[in-house]
């Protein structure tokens, strides 16, 4: 015991230069943090968001995890985060559930684009029903005659149709689903439209990665995947009829097309697929940002009302070089108005 | 006798007292160890009451039809764990086919046949590839293994095969075949080096006696070696199974992720672990959290259920050989 407090004495000063430190560079760190949680989907564009911004705003700090649509919601109705990020707009069960009147903003929007494996890498064109129909397991080889009837002049070869879907819960899925449900009654009755559902045939993959990979490896494979996902990975992927009966590449401007003509209601909670416009990419969606209309800390309150005022203006001009589709100028008025209302 | 009468029971205790030296640290030690290992126990339990208690609006809706029925319908709300159930059992199943043949037979041959120079190499090998991690192992399943397996392994197996249930059917990509293969992969380093261990705790006594009787080199072996440390490979094979049970990222990547009961093995399946892995995080109504709640208390049933089998069944075998040897 004597030795023991002996010991002590000679640390003493070493341990009260560590408890000095330590105190100083807490308060030297009294910087703002402001904590959100949600969808994987925009979590690159965030990070770049939450980077840039502090280079506007030194006094406060992001933290973002993306840890999936649900957990996003969940959080944000248990009041653990700040705000929220969701990949599809949150049902009306779940919105009763929160303390408060929790307000959908929408950031960017992403399209959902369907790769293929075939030989010799032919350039395919599909519609909404033929795609519901590979999917349904109503088509299931490469030649036949719906399929031939949109691709003129591709050569088909006569083999199964090896379908790959997502294994995981995804906002990208929800995009997906919620497209062939607009496009064929028999999907919306059968399997319906979710983050996560009873797919009627096929082989599960886990992310837009498990997907692609099995895409590339099995010969007859179709799968869908994020369109960012598709460029930046140089996939071959198909082109689409839309609801106006155009052919249409999916590109970022088809995206911003879709949104202009999609029907937005007040609430921002929108679905923008098979929208009607000519140019309009038919399966894309858009990504919110979930934050309380009363804020309970009016200091990060004001913050957070700045930050998102900053997103859903200057951070759009970001959008584009990490292939995200910003919002078009009339979606963007309407947003801007509704960031007005949140209270502090 | 005159002497030892003049000493009485008290003073001989008080003499005792004074004697004895302070019992404080052991006490300690003792008390110390054993909130430990009790420490251990409360984990245990409160693992699964907390599946329990997450699980109850799933189990109060399905009750015991969770375990029998065959839907997984996020949509209709409508869930049932039986694939996931069947595609654990088959895959662990496949899994320990393959490793433990491999593993034993390999343990065999670092403890009896192999040259001295060769034994710490292999044991070095066979340790790394435990070191792989899971997501890496998944990564070249996709990459390599399951187009292998389509290559060669496959036609073959359909060529004898094909007339059975478990290889009809053509082979797309992931499979439960590839599950179980990636399994095995993954359980052989720990079967391998705890079989290692036993044989080598196997007494010289032994393999000098099947010698002195006249036992060639595998008769050797096998009596005197693998079945003397028959109890020791079986508590090897069950680690094996535990690993193999609970296995989740290597085999969610090769499995196919499709919620069937079908006999063929080259067609997908699904496991317990991998459905929580995949579908956990974007559980968007508290009925599908729930739901998967419930998954996970039925692995962890099925896991404490397999190991309590085990035990029955070590003491069976225990009881056989003592009623041998007593023979």
């Amino acid at each position: 015991m004597r030795q023991f407090v002996g010991m002590m004495k000679l640390q003493l000063p070493k341990i009260l230069g560590l408890v000095v430190a330590l105190g100083l560079s807490a308060s030297a760190s009294a910087q703002m943090m402001i904590n959100g949680a949600g969808a994987t989907f925009p979590y690159p564009i965030y990070s770049k968001w939450f980077d840039e911004y502090a280079k506007v705003d030194p006094s406060v700090r992001f933290n973002y995890q993306s840890i999936g649509s649900g957990g996003g919601q969940k959080q944000i109705m248990a009041q653990t985060v700040d705000f929220g990020a969701s990949d599809g707009p949150m049902s009306d069960d779940n919105l009763a559930k929160a303390p408060g009147k929790l307000l959908h903003i929408p950031t960017v929007a992403g399209a959902v684009v369907m790769s293929v494996n075939l030989p010799g890498k032919p350039a395919l064109t599909f519609d909404g029903e033929t795609i519901a129909d590979i999917y349904l397991g109503k088509i299931k080889k490469w030649n036949d005659p719906k399929i031939a009837a949109l691709n003129a002049g591709a050569k088909l070869p006569d083999n199964d149709i090896v379908v790959v879907h997502r294994s995981d819960g995804s906002g990208t899925t929800y995009i997906f689903t919620d497209y062939l449900s607009k496009v064929s009654p028999e999907w919306k009755q059968k399997v319906g439209n979710n983050t996560s559902v009873k797919w009627p045939t096929g082989i599960g993959a886990k992310g837009n990665e498990g997907v692609s990979g099995q895409v590339k490896q099995v010969p007859g494979a179709i799968g869908y995947v994020e369109l960012i996902y598709a460029l930046q990975n140089k996939m071959a992927f198909a082109d689409l009829k839309n609801a106006a009966g155009q052919v249409v590449k999916p590109s970022l401007e088809s995206v911003t097309a879709a949104l202009s003509t999609a029907e937005i209601p007040d609430d921002f909670r929108f679905s923008m697929t098979n929208a009607p416009g000519k140019d309009a990419y038919p399966v894309c969606g858009a990504t919110w940002l979930l934050v309380y209309e009363q804020q309970k800390d009016p200091a990060k309150g004001k913050k957070l009302v700045e930050f998102l005022k900053w997103a859903v203006s200057k951070g759009q001009g970001m959008a584009k070089d990490l292939d995200y589709a910003p919002l078009p100028d009339s979606v963007q008025q309407r947003v801007l108005k509704r960031i007005d209302e949140i209270k502090t | 006798m005159a002497v030892a009468a003049s000493i009485t029971v008290e003073e001989v205790s008080a003499q005792a007292r004074m004697a004895r030296p302070s019992r404080f640290g052991d006490q300690a030690f003792e008390w110390l160890t054993f909130a430990m290992a009790f420490s251990v126990v409360v984990l245990i339990i409160l693992t699964g009451w907390q599946l329990w208690h997450g699980s109850t609006l799933a189990i109060k809706k399905f009750g015991f039809h969770f375990v029998t029925t065959s839907t997984w319908d996020p949509v209709g709300e409508d869930f049932g764990a039986l694939p996931f159930i069947y595609g654990t059992l088959v895959s662990s199943f496949l899994g320990l086919l393959i490793a433990v043949p491999l593993g034993i037979a390999t343990a065999a041959y670092l403890t009896e046949l192999a040259p001295l120079w060769i034994r710490q190499p292999l044991v070095s090998l066979i340790e790394m590839l435990a070191a792989i991690p899971s997501v890496i192992l998944g990564l070249w399943g996709i990459f390599v293994m399951i187009p292998w397996l389509r290559d060669y392994p496959v036609p073959v197996l359909k060529r004898l095969l094909g007339w059975t249930p478990f290889f009809s059917g053509p082979m797309y990509g992931p499979c439960m075949l590839a599950g179980g293969v990636i399994i095995a992969i993954m359980i052989l380093p720990i079967i391998t080096s705890v079989s290692r261990e036993i044989l080598r705790s196997v007494p010289d006594l032994q393999r000098e006696a099947a010698y002195a009787l006249g036992a060639t080199r595998w008769e050797a072996t096998r009596i005197a070696v693998l079945s003397y440390a028959k109890k020791g490979l079986f508590a090897a094979v069950i680690l094996g199974l535990a690993r193999a049970l609970g296995e989740t990222m290597a085999v969610t990547m090769v499995i196919g992720n499709t919620p069937q009961i079908v006999l063929s093995l080259f067609q997908p399946g699904y496991t317990l672990a991998s459905v929580l892995a995949n579908e956990f995080t974007e559980a968007t109504t508290d009925i599908y959290l729930q739901a998967l709640f419930a998954i996970g208390l039925v692995l962890f049933g099925i896991t404490i259920l397999v190991n309590l089998l085990a035990q029955l069944l070590l003491r069976t075998i225990t009881t056989q050989s003592a009623t041998r040897a007593v023979q």
